[in-house]
């Protein structure tokens, strides 16, 4: 279990669609769920059939929580009609980007609520079998979903003719074993197939084929639990709470440097200066902000000044070149090493690679390389330049997004905090860790 | 030989999908929660189950991370380090577990009570620093939480030892 107080320390500045059960007692059970609104939403769905279900989800704005940010709506729209092959319904609870803890609470404290939108995403594909993907790592989440699935098919809401409506689905779990490529959804699909867990050339998307060769749709699992809300809410209610083409709240994971660490449920758009002061609580012992990466350790950081006033939507984070991703707001202070955070993120993502696209394979393990060199003191002047060179031909050659994710940082980092890379080299040691000594 | 209680989870699991291969890394990791590790028996129980060569079934093995050939120790304590938990302290966690385990990265202790691993991000970044000990999270860690989690363990397992009272 994790320790709710740590996770939900709440904020006036919070509005809570998805997050609303959470701190009820006994929120993961049936009862509960059915005593605030459960299931209300896939009765609804079952009278609004297929069509008006995607079109609800089209126009609400809602965005793949997973890092995307594809509408939701249009996505399931993808699915084609009318072919005799079966369709699958796929939650991705692989939730492994560094920074990212969100869909941990959301499995823990609202299960039916998930279960609510992967039942109503199944609808309006006409899947009749579902899978929720859950990370190896988070054991105690299976069984807390088996659990609800299992309550869930004692109701009526899942298995034969639900709720009297005729339509039939299925839904199990899966657990991973320990890949952070498997949140790529293509990955996902070998390894739910039984196979590792490398991408698959796209296209043909998922969408039209997917799991054994179906078509499928892999949704996020805060996407998921959005959807429940959507439909009670109405559409426009819901794209109202964020900005334009970004609808509703968003689950935001502050860790790091800030006071107050804890995931907070946030309308789109919030600004992120505020949000490190206000809901997080500021940085600890008075010290001034360095650099933020806005949405998990793939994104591109951010420098202090760019934080003023930036809308975290989609849009506003991608126009000043970072993304929004999975919502993991990592806050770093004035006394931070930023070679060794990258040295880090880099040693993740050389960890991570599958090993299937060469220039990811090869590209991280020379970044991880270079970076631990650089950092220990035996820099040579070219070093920011040959990474930087190796980062863009990772950016954009490979099969799935983990050599982007590997590469936008890298380059970022070295772009935006050049000085303290050569001065790692012109020092011949890391200043940091020499400051640390001498004070400890 | 498996349990009956786990045979007849293998049963259930594999009735889920319309595929019986898909099965293979969920009877890996509920074969591997029970046995201690991936056993050659183990391979070949999954392989007859879900019909394909015992080949296929070690080819799964060597990719994912969380399952492993070898016995680990009792209690294996999984210190991530990653960005999150760095900017928090993750090292000097993970160098005290070191220290105080006597043991590195991938060691287990000669008594084959604590493993040790360094690994990455766990999804407790809010908690940060952060660990699992199996299955269990340990979160907001300190050295002193530490050294009292590592002398409850040890307490628990002289209890269980054969002619022990506590």
């Amino acid at each position: 279990m994790s320790d709710y107080e740590s996770y939900m320390k709440g904020s006036p500045h919070e509005v809570k669609v998805i997050s609303k059960r959470f701190g009820l007692p006994n929120s993961a059970s049936i009862d509960v769920y059915l005593a605030s609104d459960g299931y209300k939403a896939l009765k609804k769905a079952l009278e609004m059939g297929p069509d008006g279900v995607i079109n609800e989800v089209k126009n609400s704005g809602l965005r793949g929580r997973g890092g995307a940010g594809f509408n939701t709506g249009l996505k399931w729209s993808f699915v084609p009609r009318n072919i005799p092959k079966p369709r699958y319904m796929v939650c991705n609870a692989d939730e492994s980007e560094p920074g990212t803890c969100k869909d941990r609470p959301l499995m823990e404290y609202d299960p039916h609520q998930l279960i609510e939108g992967i039942i109503i995403g199944g609808f309006a594909i006409g899947a009749h079998q579902g899978y929720v993907y859950v990370r190896g790592e988070y054991r105690y989440l299976l069984d807390i979903v088996d659990r609800a699935i299992d309550e869930a098919y004692a109701q009526g809401f899942l298995g034969k003719n639900i709720c009297g409506s005729g339509y039939d689905f299925e839904l199990a779990t899966h657990t991973g074993a320990g890949a952070y490529e498997c949140g790529e959804e293509t990955a996902l699909l070998n390894s739910l197939e039984g196979l590792r867990g490398y991408p698959r050339v796209k296209p043909p998307f998922p969408a039209v084929v997917g799991l054994y060769g179906c078509p499928t749709i892999v949704n996020n699992v805060e996407t998921l639990s959005n959807v429940p809300g959507i439909l009670l809410m109405g559409a426009e209610a819901y794209a109202k709470l964020g900005t334009a083409k970004n609808g509703g709240t968003r689950l935001f994971c502050l860790s790091g440097h800030v006071n107050r660490p804890g995931v907070y449920e946030l309308p789109m758009g919030f600004p992120l200066d505020r949000m490190i002061e206000e809901v997080g609580g500021g940085i600890p012992d008075g010290k001034k902000l360095k650099a933020v990466i806005p949405g998990g350790s793939s994104c591109p950081v951010l420098k202090a000044e760019e934080t003023a006033g930036l809308a975290m939507d989609f849009d506003s984070v991608a126009k000043i070149g970072s993304m929004l991703g999975s919502g993991g707001v990592i806050v770093m202070d004035e006394d931070t090493c930023m070679v060794k955070a990258l040295l880090r993120i880099e040693k993740f993502y050389a960890h991570e690679s599958c090993g299937w696209c060469i220039p990811c394979r090869e590209g991280t393990a020379w970044l991880k390389a270079l970076l631990t060199r650089l950092h220990d003191g035996a820099g040579v002047p070219e070093d920011p330049d040959t990474a930087l060179d190796a980062s863009f031909n990772i950016l954009g050659k490979t099969l799935c997004p983990l050599g982007d994710a590997a590469a936008l940082p890298a380059i970022s980092f070295l772009k935006k905090f050049r000085s303290e890379f050569e001065e790692h080299v012109k020092l011949g040691y890391c200043p940091h860790e020499r400051k640390a000594v001498a004070a400890g | 030989m498996l349990s009956d209680a786990l045979k007849a989870r293998f049963d259930q699991v594999i009735t889920r999908y319309p595929v019986k291969r898909s099965a293979i890394v969920p009877l890996l990791m509920f074969g591997q929660d029970e046995i201690g590790c991936v056993s050659d028996e183990l391979i070949e129980e999954i392989a007859r189950r879900v019909e394909v060569r015992p080949i296929e079934v070690v080819e799964d093995i060597g990719y994912y991370s969380m399952l492993h050939r070898q016995p680990i120790g009792r209690y294996n304590f999984q210190v991530c380090t990653n960005i999150s938990c760095l900017l928090r302290g993750g090292e000097e966690i993970l160098e005290h577990c070191k220290r105080k385990l006597g043991i590195g990265h991938r060691q287990t202790t000669p008594d084959g009570v604590f493993s040790l691993e360094e690994v990455e991000c766990l999804g407790a970044c809010c908690g940060a620093p952060a660990m699992q000990v199996n299955y269990d999270f340990h979160e907001n860690l300190t050295v002193e939480k530490i050294d009292r989690l590592i002398e409850r363990l040890e307490r628990e397992v002289r209890s269980q030892e054969p002619g022990v009272r506590t």
